[in-house]
């Protein structure tokens, strides 16, 4: 993984002086809430309902056993003994006390780590494919893009103060797995028929209150003009996105109102000027961040292992764990294995201190020290042989890491919703937690094959219901939580927005309409159809039929009063 | 008299800022484009110097025949949080090479300095109720930066930065 040189230290531990400043001068009374609010978000910090809420930065996923182990200690020694892997590859703290975070920034800076815009109105952490540098569809690496388009964007003095958040999304496989689509800009490389690496760019996808999917407004863009296409189109955005509105402010409200092709127009007339310029990407430039990402040293004869076959017919458990929760890997012999962070009665993403320094430490025994985060909130170890499997499996589960349930209906993306959430209407947790019980045999969890789950607290969607094949969002009547229910999103290539089920359902009713809806599925389904391809087969209606009986008393959903609650801090 | 940071230091500040609908006194004036816009042919007449104050929301690529007659260009931050006068001091600086003062009026706070500085803004009228010793330290936050600005057309990278340790 990328490594910190001098200067990459230097200004994260300039950073960290900067904020202990800001910090020290708010509580002196020099900065009034309003000018530190900005301050602070750049860091990660938000105030939320109990206490302050710490986002660390973890850059396109990649973490060493190293910085995970920091991360274990600041959860000890900061927070309350445990942490919360997102849906955008970082973690978050949520009881850390505001007087100490410089001190928790200093501790992350010493292992290479930071906040540095993780929340704000700025460029966010860049997020990529989990299975980076070790797909086995894999075109072209977007670890060193990532690491590229971090260092453009740390600290822009111009688009440090946007008109809102910004989210970049790379991938470099024929599969999306980082939802690229529903990205401020999604960037997919891919090699023209000269073999040339480039991008195709994907610009105003989103979701919150106005889901859109990405429009594509360059086809292929050349290696060398990333940096200043990136630059042409966030001063567009700076000068024209809207500012009167925060629910309209996002790039994707300045696409549609003006168009993809005129948007893309002017993109490409700013572009005119600076695409020779000192933002030119040069080889040497991406040959010594490649340096960074070369493969670890495989063993060459990993793959002549017996051992993996034998204990998959021999140990059942184990069997299935590896049918779901290992993928495969572009070298022979070797897997990636997630690290499942869905253990029942546990929220989704979180990992406790003694959790990660476990995880830690099978990093460093079985796969060359590396972990990932991934966006639907588990771990990942990407380089394991294969023969190391089964007592890494055995690890796994006496920590309570091995729920052999990813891609099922319990591998949900949820977001924190009003545990810790100051602008939830419903906690997602305790929905979470009562799909887990109702929905607690495996057999028919596999039965059901791949579904994605997502639920969010709130419109503001953090828990991407719009794009999972099953949507539940939480909406506030009249002080009491009503669920929401969306079908048929997805955000993979095939992406597509959910259509809302019907009437939102109450609290306690949540799991009984989803066991409803999966029926219809089990009587439709053809062959071993998925869940999302039944439902684009069949459409909503039948799931609607069946969804309600036995619920008279479901109202039309309301819509949600924009200024119920003050949105200033969504994430 | 007011008092501005200019090129880091604090220095008294001898233009005086003039409403729309005031006389013109004699010495330097800050006036507002509209009144630019409206009063062009007799305001070139003028002897004294003249600076224009531009609306974040001015395209500075219409006002390339005027910047010649401006020492000074006054870009707003109406608030501290609109970041729209960033783009426009780059393009002045960068595009349209603008070698006059860029001076940043309204919400202008110690903590958006840096940045302003790298945008290419040379002078800055520190809001009147914050202290400019103080203010001064903003631009001491960062010791490099990573990206090309209006200081610096080079990134990083392409700096040395593999030759020095
Ligand atoms: S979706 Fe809403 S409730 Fe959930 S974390 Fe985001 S803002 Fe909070």
């Amino acid at each position: 993984m990328y490594q910190y040189d001098h200067y990459d230290q230097t200004l994260v531990d300039e950073r960290v002086a900067q904020f202990r400043g800001q910090v020290q001068r708010y509580l002196a009374g020099e900065l009034t809430d309003d000018e530190f609010r900005p301050l602070r978000l750049m860091n990660g910090l938000y105030l939320q309902r109990h206490a302050p809420m710490l986002r660390v930065a973890i850059p396109y996923g990649l973490l060493s056993a190293r910085q995970l182990r920091t991360l274990a200690h600041i959860a000890r020694r900061y927070d309350q003994g445990y942490g919360h892997f997102t849906t955008r590859q970082n973690i978050q703290y949520n009881w850390p006390k505001l007087e100490e975070t410089p001190d928790i920034l200093a501790e992350l800076a010493q292992v290479e780590m930071h906040a540095i815009q993780t929340s704000g109105n700025c460029i966010r952490n860049v997020t990529a494919d989990h299975l980076s540098g070790v797909a086995p569809d894999e075109i072209e690496d977007p670890r060193i893009y990532c690491e590229i388009i971090r260092q453009w964007s740390t600290f822009h003095p111009e688009f440090s103060y946007l008109p809102r958040k910004f989210k970049i999304a790379v991938t470099g496989a024929a599969h999306d797995r980082a939802a690229a689509q529903v990205h401020d800009i999604g960037l997919n490389l891919l090699r023209n028929a000269q073999g040339e690496i480039g991008f195709r760019v994907l610009v105003g996808g989103g979701l919150g209150r106005t889901p859109i999917i990405g429009q594509v407004i360059r086809e292929f863009l050349p290696q060398r003009d990333l940096l200043s296409y990136l630059e042409a189109i966030l001063r567009v955005y700076n000068q024209y996105g809207r500012r009167d509105n925060i629910y309209k402010a996002r790039i994707k409200i300045l696409v549609k109102a003006l168009g993809a092709v005129e948007f893309r127009a002017q993109v490409e007339a700013e572009w005119a000027y600076i695409k020779d310029s000192g933002l030119t990407l040069d080889q040497a430039e991406v040959e010594r961040v490649r340096s960074y990402f070369t493969p670890p040293p495989y063993e060459a004869d990993a793959a002549a292992d017996s051992s993996l076959a034998q204990w998959q017919i021999g140990d059942p458990a184990f069997a299935a764990w590896v049918r779901h929760n290992v993928a495969d890997h572009k070298t022979p012999g070797y897997r990636n294995v997630f690290v499942a962070l869905k253990t029942p009665g546990v929220a989704p993403g979180d990992l406790t201190a003694d959790q990660m320094d476990a995880v830690a430490d099978f990093a460093d025994r079985y796969s060359f020290g590396q972990i990932r985060a991934t966006h639907h909130q588990n771990l990942l170890l990407p380089d394991v042989r294969q023969a190391d499997l089964y007592p890494l499996w055995n690890a796994l589960a006496a920590q309570k890491l091995a729920a052999p349930v990813i891609g099922t209906l319990a591998d949900m993306i949820c977001c924190p919703g009003l545990d810790f959430c100051s602008l939830a209407n419903a906690s997602s947790l305790a929905i979470a937690h009562q799909i887990n019980e109702k929905f607690d045999r495996l057999d028919y969890l596999y039965d059901l094959g791949e579904l994605r789950l997502n639920l969010s607290g709130c419109m503001n969607a953090c828990g991407h219901h719009h794009v999972g094949h099953i949507g539940i969002l939480g909406v506030d009547k009249k002080g009491e939580e009503w669920y929401q229910i969306s079908l048929g999103g997805s955000s993979e290539n095939d992406v597509t927005l959910g259509d809302i089920l019907g009437p939102s359902v109450a609290k306690t009713e949540v799991a009984n309409t989803l066991e409803r809806v999966l029926q219809v599925y089990i009587e439709q389904r053809q062959d071993d159809e998925r869940f999302l391809d039944t439902y684009r087969r069949i459409g909503l209606e039948p799931f609607r039929a069946s969804a309600y009986v036995n619920e008279p008393e479901a109202i039309a959903p309301r819509k949600l009063r924009a200024t119920q609650r003050p949105a200033v801090e969504a994430a | 008299m007011a008092h501005i940071i200019k090129n880091r230091q604090i220095i008294e500040d001898s233009w005086q800022t003039i409403a729309d609908d005031a006389e013109l006194p004699t010495g330097s004036v800050l006036i507002s484009l509209a009144r630019w816009n409206q009063e062009r042919a007799a305001l070139l007449e003028r002897s004294d110097p003249l600076g224009v104050r531009l609306p974040n929301t001015a395209n500075i690529a219409d006002l390339v025949a005027d910047l010649p007659h401006w020492p000074v260009v006054a870009l707003e931050f109406p608030k501290f949080a609109d970041g729209r006068a960033y783009s426009q001091a780059r393009l002045l600086r960068e595009r349209y090479g603008y070698q006059g003062e860029i001076r940043a009026v309204g919400d202008v706070l110690r903590d958006q300095l840096w940045f302003m500085a790298r945008s290419g803004f040379d002078a800055f009228a520190v809001r009147a109720d914050r202290s400019l010793e103080d203010a001064l330290a903003g631009f001491g936050d960062f010791s490099e930066s990573y990206q090309p600005g209006a200081d610096q057309s080079l990134p990083l990278y392409r700096r040395g930065r593999f030759t020095k340790t």
